[in-house]
């Protein structure tokens, strides 16, 4: 979230888009609640189901999974031919009078540099054109054919009214009321949020639906604002945080980057992370990566990394391709793999296509899985009938499954989706011979160490020199980890001013990431982290709850990343005199000396606002993008693409460019391809979704939740089902080219067939919670169904969106 | 351990309820032959945390028997809303509402668990068994396969043993699981914001 959860109480107009936080996130969604009660805010929902959320919206429609891009360009070219843009901010603090290269271009469905047989774009033509200074050539008038503007206005005249109702089987009516409202937060003193979920990231273009959203909200003025922004609303109570904190195949810390192979040096490696301006005078935050880099270097490897051999950059692997869950299991599927570990993660049900998923398991030599529950994929080897049907005597796999703590029995801090680290309490002990996580992973690489140490081995540097110093070496406690994370002098640090002065003593905790250094005498374990466990103690855990200004911020409660921010941007709350854009939210604005207000503020504190430095200070453009550069895989302007399994087999914005009926850039395995249906053979559009009862795969272990929600169910609207000749309760079996699932059939008017480019297409919901273990009746795993391809750029897997047959069991 | 404040409110609620009562009843306050059942939460340490579910992160109180005396083992029997907290101000939903059922869910894995190659049950075996053998099979994957170089590149990677972490174990443990993995070499590493 660019905002948080109490924060949505300062929104005028509430979109839910892509997510269902009714019954996915309740306690969330009181904050909707409340902007509704008492600010009288209005609710639009938009979803192929009419879901909890929808059922107190003031405005709800329809759409056909996966055609987001659609439906949010269509509005993208409603606020532009009403020019009901917010003026001010969209010249000042975006990009839309940035100059494009000339050899850019669009036509097809396709953007300039495309090779089809790799399935890539060369992107070298997606930039803008720069000035004899070096700096990016602007034309404020915003009349240059190819200003980001022009280009913009040109790329969405195409999705008219007429081609969101074409394609996502949305009325016009109720499309131009939606977007007569999202227009009224224009003005500066009228805001709008989005919440959105999985039902965005889950699709070939998920993250470009996610793009076109906050182009949309640039264009409103709505991003920095109370009450605005772009908000995801996370799946897992620490899902942030493992984000944050880089646990993902091409990830350090900290949004930091492990290097490619071909950066060899330490300084290349640097200086393409070391993002210089675009324009004069911006502050380009990324120009200090060095410090963060050198920092985590000296947290993992302390005394071991040194100026001389480079911070030790020899001992982080250098990546040739992505790593991905999709290509791992790919890789699996080969027999490439001889290990895995899973860490309270069920991959056999979460992962797209189980069948493939399985069949990689039962390749690996050995899989560890360190859970609190009996998940199926550490019980993957086991013959459950017709929902597993596998023979144990032929799978070699050696499993190893080991007890873990739950939330209940462990210390420790979690990043909630409003980027809050708070810190929780150990309340009781962990059943039986149970350990927690980190007891775990320290034990295993002590004997990993110590194996390395007596007989010695491949490359065993990283190993022996990793810094390990806890007290107790096999039992690291939070307490050391966070302090290490949030980081520390290693030296006693001079001020930069005055060097007889000392602003911190070797040992102390750091305050935030200014204090970083990039010559080796800090340490911090994730910079965005920094100042967590400051010098006065642990700031996560704190719990003053007073909201003195009102406005919902809580700068007392527990500590936001990053430095203790509530809103990102928010400096572009405030005008070019520093002035808040709406005085009655007043967030954070210029007293003639500094930025103060209610919030911390994101900019250079002492910075006068009138000095031309842009809000978005990691941009090295120092203002929004609306032009995505080279930092998107299918193109710098969202364009819609169909699902990997369409219903129409063409994309009706481009019927006649084959290459562009699906995601152009997104990476497919040859066999994934051949597993994807076609609409002659399973003519029934599925998507996949949670129910309030349950959470993911966990709670079919927890008996209340059971009682209240115990048996699989699909949804199946009235009139497929009278087309089918379904009634209610019956068993009903849902197939795709990959495998089928049985379960209750549950007809219903919250989902109503859609016209789509003139044809009816009917969509069949299907809630993910039911598998092989647990206290549930038994079920099908749901991902027995969905296709494994994932989004062009983060290889989220395509869960929303994909082809069914539905018939009577 | 904090909340001692809310505990002194209970004891305090209950004496008050007490008062009242009889005075409701209009009995006088002669020698009393039974006294009014005490609050049960009164006598229960209370701790803080955080939901474990979605990424609302709502806090919880989880009120324990046990008084934290040596050898004296807690066990949780209540869990509610933090009313302190700024976004679930006391409330949860059906699922935060029943994680009492999760800590004590029969399926808890109690032991460490071994499944040999062609076998269709588990086996118990202990910690060291366990830890030993993973480290054995891990040093001797990596030891086969790890690759310094290629092509004349420095590129220290080890991809045939991969591995997932978790969505909702703690910053610390993430931050210490990170560090260990990296150290090994591994690429093959995701956690759930993949999927």
């Amino acid at each position: 979230m660019t905002n948080h959860w109490v924060d949505i109480k300062n929104a005028d107009i509430i979109l839910i888009m892509g997510g269902n936080a009714a019954e996915a996130h309740p306690c969330g969604f009181k904050w909707v609640t409340e902007a509704k009660a008492h600010r009288g805010a209005k609710l639009i929902v938009v979803d192929p189901r009419f879901t909890r959320s929808a059922s107190v919206a003031d405005v709800y429609a329809p759409i056909r999974t996966g055609t987001d891009i659609v439906f949010l360009g269509g509005v993208i070219r409603y606020l532009l031919e009403k020019d009901q843009i917010q003026h001010e901010y969209v010249r000042n603090y975006t990009d839309l009078s940035f100059i494009v290269r000339e050899d850019f271009s669009f036509e097809n469905g396709l953007f300039s540099g495309y090779n089809p047989e790799k399935r890539r774009y060369d992107k070298s033509s997606w930039d803008y054109e720069r000035g004899e200074d070096g700096y990016v050539k602007t034309d404020p008038t915003l009349q240059h054919p190819r200003c980001v503007y022009q280009l913009m206005k040109q790329h969405y005249a195409r999705y008219t009214p007429e081609m969101v109702e074409r394609v996502c089987g949305t009325p016009q009516a109720k499309f131009l009321q939606i977007c007569e409202m999202l227009a009224s937060t224009a003005p500066a003193n009228r805001v709008a949020t989005i919440l959105y979920a999985l039902g965005w990231a889950q699709h070939s273009i998920g993250a470009q639906i996610i793009r076109t959203a906050a182009m949309m909200q640039l264009l409103l003025g709505n991003i920095g604002m109370p009450g605005g922004g772009i908000n995801a609303l996370r799946g897992h109570s620490n899902i942030q945080g493992l984000t944050d904190l880089g646990l993902m195949s091409n990830l350090l810390p900290g949004y930091l980057t492990l290097p490619n192979e071909a950066e060899q040096e330490l300084p290349q490696y640097l200086a393409a992370r070391t993002l210089k301006p675009l324009r004069p005078n911006q502050m380009s935050y990324w120009q200090n990566y060095p410090k963060f880099f050198v920092s985590l270097m000296k947290a993992w490897w302390g005394k071991a990394a040194t100026a001389e051999n480079n911070w030790a950059y020899d001992y982080l692997p250098k990546l040739d391709k992505p790593y991905d869950l999709l290509q791992v299991i790919e890789l699996m599927a080969q027999g490439k793999m001889n290990g895995y570990i899973c860490q309270g993660f069920n991959p056999l049900a979460a992962a797209p296509n189980k069948a493939k998923v399985l069949e990689g398991l039962a390749k690996l030599k050995y899989l560890v899985v360190m859970d609190p529950l009996a998940t199926e994929t550490s019980e993957f080897w086991r013959n459950a009938g017709e929902s597993n049907p596998v023979d144990p005597s032929k799978i070699q796999t050696e499993v190893f499954r080991l007890p873990t703590t739950c939330f209940a029995e462990e210390d420790g801090s979690l990043v909630n989706s409003g980027r809050w680290l708070q810190w929780h309490w150990k309340g009781a002990e962990p059943p039986g011979e149970a350990r927690s996580d980190i007891e775990i992973m320290a034990e295993l690489f002590l004997r990993i160490r110590e194996r390395y140490r007596r007989e010695g081995g491949v490359f065993p540097d990283p190993i022996l020199d990793l810094a390990w110093p806890y007290v107790n070496a096999a039992r690291p406690t939070p307490e050391e980890l966070a302090k290490e994370y949030s980081g520390k002098a290693l030296v006693d640090l001079p001020d930069a001013k005055d060097p007889t002065k000392i602003v911190r003593r070797a040992g102390e905790q750091l305050a935030g990431f200014a204090e970083l250094r990039d010559d080796g005498s800090t340490a911090c374990g994730c910079w965005i982290f920094a100042g967590c466990w400051g010098p006065n103690g642990n700031l996560m855990a704190r719990r003053d709850n007073s909201d003195p200004t009102g406005i919902g911020q809580t700068l007392g409660w527990a500590w936001a990343w990053p430095a203790n921010r509530r809103i990102l941007y928010n400096r572009a709350s405030a005008d070019l005199q520093g002035r808040p854009f709406d005085p009655q939210r007043k967030l954070i604005y210029w007293n003639g000396r500094a930025w103060t207000g209610a919030d911390v503020p994101d900019f250079k504190a002492d910075e006068p606002p009138d000095s031309g430095m842009g809000p978005f200070i990691m941009n090295p453009e120092g203002v929004a993008r609306f032009f995505a550069r080279a930092g998107m895989a299918e193109g710098p302007f969202p364009e819609h693409y169909e699902p990997f399994e369409t219903p129409l087999g063409y994309n009706p914005l481009h019927p006649n460019t084959p290459a562009a009926t699906s995601n152009p850039a997104a990476r497919v395995f040859a066999r994934d391809l051949a597993d994807m249906g076609k609409v002659e053979e399973f003519p029934h559009v599925a998507t996949t979704y949670r129910l309030t009862e349950h959470f993911h795969y966990w709670t079919k272990h927890v008996l209340l939740n059971n009682i209240v929600q115990p048996e699989q169910f699909v949804e199946i609207g009235e009139a497929l089902a009278k087309e089918l000749g379904i009634t209610n309760g019956q068993q009903v079996k849902v197939s795709s080219k990959r495998g089928y699932i049985k379960a209750v059939a549950l007809v219903t008017k919250r989902i109503r067939p859609l016209t789509i480019e003139g044809k009816t297409v009917h969509q069949v919901g299907i809630p993910i919670h039911w598998g092989f273990t647990g206290l549930t009746k038994p079920g099908f795993l749901a991902n027995t169904l969905t296709p494994s391809v994932g989004d062009g750029n983060i290889q989220t897997p395509e869960f929303k969106s994909f082809l069914v047959k539905v018939e009577k069991a | 351990m904090n909340g001692m404040n809310r505990r002194q409110f209970f004891k305090v609620s209950a004496a008050m309820l007490s008062g009242s009562s009889m005075a409701a009843l209009g009995l006088a306050p002669q020698t009393a032959l039974a006294e009014v059942r005490q609050y049960k939460l009164a006598r229960m340490t209370e701790t803080r945390n955080t939901c474990p579910y979605c990424s609302v992160g709502c806090g919880i109180l989880m009120y324990g028997l046990g008084d934290g005396a040596k050898n004296a083992k807690a066990t949780i029997v209540h869990i509610e809303g933090d009313a302190d907290h700024p976004v679930n101000r006391g409330t949860l939903c059906p699922k935060g509402a029943s994680l009492i059922d999760f800590i004590h869910s029969p399926n808890r894995l109690k032991q460490p668990q071994y499944r040999a190659p062609g076998s269709d049950k588990w086996q118990t075996i202990s910690w060291d068994e366990a830890l030993d053998r993973i480290a054995a099979l891990m040093k001797a994957d990596r030891d086969a396969n790890f690759v310094e170089k290629t092509e004349g590149k420095t590129v220290n990677r080890w991809l045939t043993t991969g591995m997932l972490a978790a969505s909702a174990s703690s910053n610390e443990t993430a931050y210490l699981t990170h560090k260990i993995v990296r150290s090994l070499g591994m690429l093959a590493f995701d956690n759930q914001a993949r999927v």
